[in-house]
């Protein structure tokens, strides 16, 4: 038995499907167990990601879609997004990510300015590959505070 | 998913904007073009309500970031107003907490039952 829920989301890369896939990954954040704000990080996570992939994907082919894949373990949730489109194996294609160089290559996801900043700071981890169309991987683990507690957690 | 913007001139060099709604990708722009409407003179007092914005992402940023410009660049000022804390934190860690007139909500948190 695989040791994870496995959902994929495809949307057409179009900005009004990114509302659409945040609600569903919220959605899915609530059955691991995070909590009000950690899911409030998820969806502007994941929004960044998405809206990424939407505009990357517009510039080359209007009729792209964007693959989102969420994986479900205990208390943890990856999420990966490709902008190319195409089915990916979760598993494979996770192998594939690796940290990026700051300064190289991955500049361009830095021009929409806060986007990629948002992505690290709410979530754990981050890697990003670069092949086909861009590949962002991420993950958050259920209680694990990114920036200072300063905002108070309601419980549910 | 939707946004409402609403801009009313209550005096020559006072305008109040009332923003309902969620600002992302899809709905950034349509701020974007009603806050263009806006003309901007010297000494303008912007003050926008975001007490029922729920979801916010780094594309609203964005647009505020922009009209920022436009009205500093005019000596003008602008205020955020009604933040809630999830609102206000995004400000924060983005840095432009320091940079702009932003007021966190007076009352409690703001739960979105949505979720």
């Amino acid at each position: 038995m695989k040791p994870f829920d496995y959902v994929e989301i495809r949307v057409p890369a179009k900005p009004q499907y990114v509302s659409v896939a945040r609600l569903t990954i919220s959605g899915l954040a609530n059955r691991v167990g995070f909590t009000y704000d950690e899911i409030e990080d998820l969806k502007i996570a994941a929004s960044e990601a998405i809206t990424n992939a939407v505009q990357h994907a517009y510039t080359e082919d209007e009729d792209c879609e964007v693959v989102i894949g969420c994986a479900l373990y205990e208390a943890k949730m990856e999420i990966m997004v490709a902008d190319h489109g195409k089915s990916f194996d979760f598993e494979e294609t996770k192998a594939k990510v690796g940290p990026y160089n700051e300064l190289e290559e991955i500049s361009f996801l830095r021009e929409g300015g806060l986007g990629l900043y948002l992505i690290e700071t709410l979530m754990d981890e981050v890697k990003v590959h670069q092949q086909e169309g861009v590949t962002v991987f991420m993950t958050k683990h259920v209680g694990v505070e990114q920036v200072d507690g300063n905002v108070e957690h309601i419980s549910s | 998913m939707n946004i409402s913007v609403e801009l009313h001139q209550k005096e020559p060099l006072i305008i109040n904007g009332i923003i309902k709604g969620e600002i992302d990708a899809f709905t950034a722009p349509i701020l974007r073009e009603k806050l263009a409407e806006i003309d901007i003179k010297e000494n303008l007092q912007v003050i926008i309500d975001l007490t029922d914005v729920s979801y916010m992402d780094s594309t609203g940023l964005g647009v505020f970031v922009g009209f920022y410009k436009s009205i500093n660049a005019s000596n003008s000022h602008m205020e955020l107003i009604g933040l809630s804390s999830r609102l206000k934190r995004l400000f924060d860690i983005t840095g432009l907490g320091e940079i702009m007139d932003i007021q966190a909500s007076s009352g409690e948190v703001k739960i979105d039952e949505t979720v």
